[in-house]
């Protein structure tokens, strides 16, 4: 980068924030060595680095949730000292975190103005200005959420819509977004660019952090990409490209996905014949849906938020009582809905929300992992063979690369991959014949869902079904022998791994009665 | 595990302080030991340890019980109620035998009695579990309800009155009731041999069955427990209908030792057995506690209580004592949550990521 460049930068995009020779250390680690970072007004801001490089704590550190051990954080010009959130918001400084902070028990309109409500005379609640300008919001967002609707009722994608909406009310200058777009569909990343180009003309400057890394250089105008708590490299987005960013997130062994094993498929795994789940307004989550898998197939579920992708997996694993359809396991029709029945005929689910479907946060790892297989090291049905369990556990800890200090420690003390890596053993160790992953790579690191896809395709090629569906083109281009596209509850799309194209799907995974049912 | 090193020196400190957190209950019932022994006369005499026992056994019985159920993530206050009622029963039983007004009735014996009421505490407790999970009552509710209903029916059963002279009659084969509350076997009570034989079943259920594993998944996370395929009701019921079988032991070893049965015995009990699980380490979210933990904590509240009896402290004052006691439980269980998660955290962080 020449001076010149240099220059220009500084006078349209002035550097708002900007942190100095900042060190954080936690006890037993250190988080962030030395670093130097300039936030840039009206731009978007990249940041990027494995899970565990510093990115969180960096965020963390500008938001107020946690302070430097050394070093300082300036804001134009002047020293500032954010000791709290509060201290930040009024900073103008906005931060949407990966994991969610709100309340699943109050309404939409409730969340956004939580702590900021509009009043009369202090005490009470204007709840008409807040609806109009939660809905006004919404129209800016290009979603249709009612203000009134329940947080807790919202898939995971709107949920990230209200806390970006929560930012934008309190009108921040600042706006730090930790992986926004880990849950949201292809459309709902597209409309969500689009208010980040809006923000950013309004002078806005955007922190933006993600593992999607084309996705980053799409965005991004400026990028810092961290390793071990150490920026690596930090250049204005011109000439990078994701062989660079790679190179700098892992250093120069860089982690290829790995090659496809060719294997013959075998007999059909599952047959799931016209799945129907009613919801509460009338229509079907899941309607009518059949499809088959043979041994050894890898099959993709493409689709938007909300386009019954989830629900299907949860109706094939007996999640819901009232599900209609039949589901059939190398052959054998299953009987009604009992997830422990369909387990015990070989299939496995992988959930998509890990920490409130797939672990118990409280339990140690090792109890976690052997949950849904204890029949197997239990003798005359009552007694278990601790031992036993251990050694299991050992052998799957080293199988899935999991590191770990010790298997007894609380699960929650570990990173997202490590805890996917928890989650698959657990569904592994009931022997599996058919496994439906539900989102496996989300909201973990390259390294980590290099490793997921590893063994995806493993097990694959040791005559495993697999399901897995995800939002992200790329994955599912690159994983599945097939491909099948859901919108509204149906198939609309089936490819095979030639056919499939990345307009084909995103054509399919259109809802198709949406301008009709807008207004 | 090489890296573990760097950091040996503050895990060192932590993993100590850890241990002494996790021992509390235990050290706080050694200090409690200690100090009555040197401030209340006779305290360490071979009778009031039988007496103290025989009371303390009453409460951990029920807490016993209350320890699965809130690891479970629930509550149960119906215990106490349930206590009463199966001391009504068993006293209705020894003295009336079953009457269906045909003109003759049905007289048991003493095993057969304590077969009859402990089905009565398992019922209220299937009650408790069918309303919790059938009719998805909240456990606090649910069972505030049987508490009532469960405590009129005691009432009902003798309009208010006593049963008296539960001695039994030898013709029936019910003369040997009166040895449950009692009797002895190689000088300990029959009693704290139930307690012992109760603790180990239950911890064995904890500690080594597929069953005992669900229960702390089912109260960690209900939503993971049952996708990882835990009969999540099943679970339920057994820990209620466990809970209502150690409050019907209860009842039958009160009228035993008092040779009567009076339908308000057993009232708040429930609290005391909630207290022992808490000091014990219980978590009142659900998905952490010992058994070992309860019964100890049931000693400390036991030991407690008596010994300030026998200093001659106020009633009053002992249960401001007692209340003091349970808060500072629960302040330091936090504590050692917080020293454990960093524990683990920096046991992690050594690894790397």
């Amino acid at each position: 980068m020449t001076a010149h460049s240099d220059l220009t930068a500084e006078t349209t995009h002035p550097v708002g924030l900007s942190i100095r020779g900042g060190t954080k250390v936690y006890p037993g680690t250190v988080a962030l060595k030395d670093v130097d970072f300039d936030l840039r007004m009206g731009a978007v801001n990249v940041l990027v680095g494995e899970n565990g490089a510093g990115k969180s704590t960096m965020m963390k550190i500008i938001s107020g949730v946690e302070q430097l051990t050394s070093g300082e954080v300036r804001m134009d010009g002047e020293v500032v000292h954010l000791s709290s959130t509060d201290d930040a918001e009024r900073h103008g400084i906005g931060i949407v975190f990966q994991e969610l902070n709100l309340f699943p028990n109050l309404s939409v309109a409730d969340n956004i103005f939580m702590a900021h409500e509009k009043t009369r005379g202090r005490i009470d609640i204007d709840s008409a200005a807040q609806h109009a300008e939660t809905r006004a919001l919404m129209q800016r967002l290009e979603h249709d959420i009612a203000p009134d609707t329940l947080v807790g009722d919202l898939k995971v994608g709107q949920q990230q819509i209200v806390e970006i909406a929560k930012s934008l009310a309190r009108n921040a200058r600042i706006l730090i977004l930790d992986e926004p777009t880990s849950a949201l569909s292809s459309t709902e990343v597209e409309i969500l660019f689009r208010v980040i180009d809006e923000l950013k003309a309004e002078g806005v400057g955007i922190v933006y952090i993600s593992h999607r890394l084309e996705e980053l250089i799409r965005v991004g105008d400026y990028i810092t990409v961290l390793r071990d708590g150490v920026i690596t490299g930090a250049q204005s987005m011109e000439g990078v490209d994701i062989p660079w960013i790679v190179r700098n997130m892992i250093g120069d062994s860089s982690k290829d996905f790995a090659k496809e094993i060719e294997h013959p498929f075998g007999a059909e795994a599952l047959r799931v014949e016209n799945i129907r789940l009613p919801d509460s307004s009338g229509g079907f989550v899941v309607d009518g849906v059949s499809l088959s898998l043979r041994e050894g197939e890898i099959l993709g579920i493409y689709g938007l938020m909300g386009a019954g992708r989830t629900e299907l997996l949860e109706c094939i694993m007996g999640r819901h009582q009232h599900a209609a359809g039949e589901v059939h396991v190398s052959g054998r029709k299953m009987r009604k809905p009992s997830v422990s029945d369909r387990i015990s005929h070989g299939l496995a689910l992988i959930p998509e929300d890990r920490k409130h479907d797939g672990l118990v946060q409280i339990l140690s790892i090792r109890e976690n992992m052997t949950l849904s297989s204890l029949g197997a090291i239990t003798r005359g049905g009552i007694d278990m063979d601790l031992g036993a369990e251990r050694t299991r556990v050992a052998d799957f800890v080293k199988r899935m690369v999991i590191k770990i200090a010790s298997p007894e420690h609380q699960v929650s003390a570990l990173s997202g991959g490590n805890q996917q890596k928890v989650v698959i053993s657990k569904a592994l160790m009931t022997g599996p014949r058919v496994l439906l992953m539900d989102e496996p790579s989300r909201g973990i690191d390259i390294g980590a869902k290099a490793e997921v896809f590893r063994v995806m395709r493993q097990l694959a090629a040791d005559g495993l079904g697999i399901v897995f569906v995800t939002s992200d083109l790329e994955e599912v281009m690159s994983l599945s022998d097939r491909i099948i596209v859901m919108a509204e509850g149906r198939i609309t799309g089936e490819f095979s791994h030639e056919t499939a194209t990345e307009t084909a799907l995103v054509t399919a995974s259109a809802p198709r009665g949406a301008e009709g049912k807008e207004k | 595990m090489t890296d573990m090193t760097a950091n040996s020196a503050m895990g060192g400190t932590n993993s100590t302080l850890l241990l002494v957190m996790k021992a509390r209950t235990f050290i706080a019932l050694i200090l409690v030991f200690m100090f009555f022994s040197i401030f209340a006369p006779n305290f360490l005499s071979a009778a009031n340890m039988v007496i103290m026992s025989k009371h303390v056994a009453l409460n951990a019985f029920l807490a016993i019980g209350m320890t699965f159920v809130i690891v479970s993530g629930g509550i149960d206050l119906s215990v106490g109620s349930i206590v009463g009622l199966c001391g009504m029963v068993a006293g209705y039983l020894l003295l009336n035998g079953m009457n269906f007004g045909l003109g003759w009735s049905i007289q048991f014996n003493t095993l057969e009695i304590c077969i009859l009421v402990a089905c009565v505490g398992i019922a209220i407790g299937a009650l408790n579990a069918f309303l919790i999970t059938k009719l998805n009552v909240a456990p606090f509710i649910a069972t505030l309800g049987t508490l009532y209903i469960a405590r009129g029916a005691a009432m009902l059963s003798s309009e208010g009155e006593t049963f008296p002279n539960l001695t039994g009659n030898p013709e029936y084969g019910s003369a040997s009731y009166r040895m449950i509350g009692s009797g002895d076997f190689l000088g300990v009570p029959i009693s704290i041999w139930m307690l012992i034989a109760v603790g180990l079943l239950a911890a064995y259920i904890a500690r080594r069955t597929p069953l005992g594993r669900f229960i702390y998944a089912v109260g960690g996370n209900e939503r993971a427990a049952g996708l990882s395929g835990v009969k999540v009701t099943q679970v339920k019921y057994f820990v209620y209908m466990f809970s209502g079988f150690c409050a019907a032991l209860v009842g039958i070893i009160i009228s035993s030792q008092l040779v009567a049965a009076h339908p308000a015995t057993g009232d708040t009990f429930e609290l005391n057995a909630i207290a022992a699980a808490v000091l014990g380490g219980t978590s009142m979210s659900g998905g952490r506690g010992r058994i070992g933990g309860t019964i100890v904590g049931a000693f400390v509240i036991g030991v407690l209580s008596d010994g300030l009896v026998m200093m001659g402290v106020s009633a009053f004052w002992q249960t401001v004592i007692k209340g003091i006691v349970i808060i500072a439980a629960v302040v330091l269980d936090q504590a050692q949550q917080k020293v454990q998660a960093k524990v683990a955290l920096q046991a992690q962080a050594a690894v790397g990521k």
